[in-house]
């Protein structure tokens, strides 16, 4: 559904990108992992048209997005859950996830659409359900994190672009989005583009994975795969294996 | 149906092209950042990671040949640390050295799961009863088709080389179903059945995997007849994996050849050349998912073509004509590679210097057989008999333990051995495959 040939990205004058291609299936989950810096981030905002590639190639749905501005790709069906769980603090609950559907009911069927997507948000977050009312700067971190998707799920999004959602959360809540990560891929089919540092989590998550590093692709294989990588281990599980960190 | 990884083995063309260009570009970046081969060999020719930008520039890479594996020795190819490699092979090369091929973890299985597929392809299943009689130790034969039955749940019998009649009580008793030989093997079980009174028909066998050396059509109807069983041909290359890079399938008209794993190319081996889809050449292959010993263009020197036609059984990988014959003075005898160059030098290393020889090679019944013959000359004069047998006897085992293959060696009189314009043939194999 989603097919990444050969992007160069660039801030200012420094290359975050190299090269990269990708692809995406219908219904995967896909994670990509890399260490601060590496482009991980970039290639998300290149997706969604934040930052757009100098050079290079995206599809989506045989559709060439490269040089569309970030709202035409919404509309198509790309949403970004950015990194830091950007939420409308001042709103409640509900009107941030109404705000999310400011699209969907613009395009896609009015408010009795947007109703159903809400329920189906709160469905998967119950927490947040119980919260509708409260102001969203109120919630927790996690809750914040589950609000952030919800929001981005309100567009009904067939790719849904999650950058770091794990970040500077507690273990348990960590388990909690995740779960919630996989069934939305199980349930909805919903194609998943995962940023992650935590990438042991991410990778028991996903079907498929690719390392990016200092902006270049340096693996693309099954999460299995790269759960058993010797360089994912070192690199990227954890330095405690000191053992494999001496090279 | 007989397929065991559909997702990739059946991928549409267009997405294992993207699937491909992926994974190449990813390898490349590795194998630069890794192996110091390929780092010098990218910044001498002004090469970066960059230009790869579709398939068709992989032209723009540099071949990687024996020679370069050879002066890599032993573990300059490797691209992880060496505690990360899992298992170490060898293949042979064209010296007294041999090149090594590690593995690691993942290549492990990867290779079991390669394997698994031409297995499956074969029609092999968890029900079969496979017997291995191909060599354990530094070969990758046996081992690869280890893996993949073991993969499939297939039962496996490890009987290694030789011991013929044991191998057929073994299969007698042990109702074996598919039996994993050379061609030339196949056919000694054969006749020493008919000796013995055993009749094939008698015994449980409905595949033979055979593989390791070229083998015609001909030889595969008369094991066929012969053993009552479908006979059936994979390709491995040991510089890359060992069996697991490409198989038949059920309709038999060209070896699969695992795409996602292996980028395929045929190059006119004597200008090197890329030469479009169909054209006869050598076979080049790019490792895709190696960990431990990524290689880059590898030119294998067996000779074939690719066939991109989507094939009746499904599989949408190209299919590579059964390799013939090959572009450089390899020997495959009895299943095992043998370079002249390596008789050469232990020929001439036992001697002391050069001498004349010639390397005979040619089949009794179904057996290859390997011979040098060296004209008698100064250097090698014995007068005492005790001497000269124990010279041809050092010669024996030097180029025995060199190549890993029987050999018998003569010497005859001097200007005794065919000459054309002053000059011996070295080679002369009298086999009619």
């Amino acid at each position: 559904m989603l097919r990444i040939k050969n992007i160069n990205t660039f801030y200012g004058k420094a290359q975050a990108l190299k090269n990269v291609s990708l692809h995406l299936a219908q219904g995967e989950i896909v994670t990509l992992i890399g260490a601060n810096g590496a482009g991980k981030t970039t290639l998300l905002n290149s997706l969604s048209g934040v930052v757009p590639p100098r050079s290079g190639e995206i599809l989506f749905q045989n559709v060439p997005i490269h040089a569309l501005l970030p709202h035409q790709i919404v509309r198509l069906g790309i949403s970004q859950v950015a990194e830091g769980r950007q939420v409308f603090k001042p709103f409640s609950v509900d009107d941030n996830l109404e705000l999310g559907a400011y699209l969907s009911r613009k395009f896609l069927g009015g408010k009795d659409k947007a109703r159903q997507k809400k329920e189906f948000v709160y469905h998967l977050f119950p927490q947040l359900h119980e919260r509708k009312n409260q102001l969203a700067g109120t919630l927790s971190g996690g809750q914040q994190q589950m609000l952030a998707i919800g929001r981005a799920l309100m567009a009904e999004p067939k790719l849904l672009l999650l950058d770091e959602p794990s970040m500077g959360l507690a273990p348990m809540i960590v388990q909690e989005i995740f779960r919630v990560i996989a069934a939305l891929s199980r349930e909805n089919k919903t194609t998943i583009l995962l940023v992650e540092q935590n990438a042991k989590a991410a990778l028991k998550l996903a079907h498929r994975g690719y390392v990016l590093e200092n902006g270049r692709m340096i693996l693309e294989g099954s999460a299995a795969e790269l759960l058993e990588n010797k360089d994912v281990q070192r690199a990227y599980l954890g330095k405690d294996k000191k053992e494999i960190w001496e090279r | 149906m007989n397929i065991w990884d559909a997702a990739h083995e059946c991928m549409s063309r267009d997405e294992l092209e993207q699937l491909q260009l992926e994974r190449l570009q990813a390898v490349v970046n590795r194998a630069y950042k890794n192996v110091k081969h390929y780092r010098k060999v990218f910044n001498d020719q002004g090469i970066v990671a960059e230009d790869i930008r579709s398939l068709a520039d992989l032209t723009r890479l540099p071949f990687t040949t024996k020679e370069d594996l050879q002066r890599n020795y032993p573990y300059g190819m490797f691209a992880v640390p060496l505690r990360e490699v899992v298992r170490i092979h060898s293949a042979s090369g064209t010296t007294s050295k041999p090149i090594v091929v590690g593995y690691t973890k993942n290549d492990i299985k990867t290779w079991a799961n390669l394997a698994a597929r031409f297995m499956t392809a074969a029609g092999v299943t968890h029900d079969d009863v496979i017997q291995i009689t191909f060599r354990y130790g530094l070969f990758t034969g046996a081992f690869g088709i280890h893996y993949g039955a073991e993969a499939i749940g297939a039962s496996v019998i490890p009987m290694g080389t030789g011991n013929t009649d044991k191998q057929i009580m073994i299969m007698q008793d042990y109702k074996t179903t598919v039996l994993v030989s050379t061609s030339g093997y196949a056919l000694a079980l054969a006749e020493r059945m008919e000796e013995l009174g055993v009749d094939p028909q008698s015994l449980s066998l409905k595949i033979g995997l055979f593989g390791g050396e070229p083998w015609s059509e001909k030889m595969r109807a008369e094991i066929e007849s012969r053993l009552y069983l479908k006979a059936m041909d994979n390709y491995g290359v040991s510089e890359v994996l060992g069996p697991g890079v490409a198989g038949e399938c059920s309709f038999r008209k060209g070896l699969h050849i695992y795409e996602d794993a292996f980028l395929p190319e045929i190059i006119d081996p004597e200008t090197g050349r890329t030469l479009p889809p169909g054209a006869e050449g050598e076979l080049v292959l790019t490792t895709l998912i190696r960990e431990a010993n990524p290689v880059i263009r590898f030119r294998t020197g067996d000779i074939t073509r690719l066939d991109y036609a989507p094939c009746e059984c499904g599989r949408t990988l190209a299919r590579m004509e059964r390799v013939a014959r090959r572009c450089d003075d390899l020997l495959i005898i009895r299943g095992v590679n043998v370079y002249p160059a390596q008789i050469e030098e232990a020929l001439f290393s036992a001697a002391g210097g050069e001498i004349p020889y010639q390397i005979v090679v040619d089949r009794k019944g179904a057996m290859d057989s390997l011979s040098v013959v060296m004209e008698v000359t100064e250097r090698i004069f014995f007068t005492d008999l005790q001497k000269q047998k124990a010279f041809l006897e050092a010669v024996r085992k030097r180029i025995t333990s060199v190549t890993g293959i029987q050999v018998e060696v003569r010497l005859v009189e001097a200007q005794s051995l065919p000459r054309r314009q002053g000059k011996i043939q070295k080679i002369l194999d009298k086999r009619n495959i």
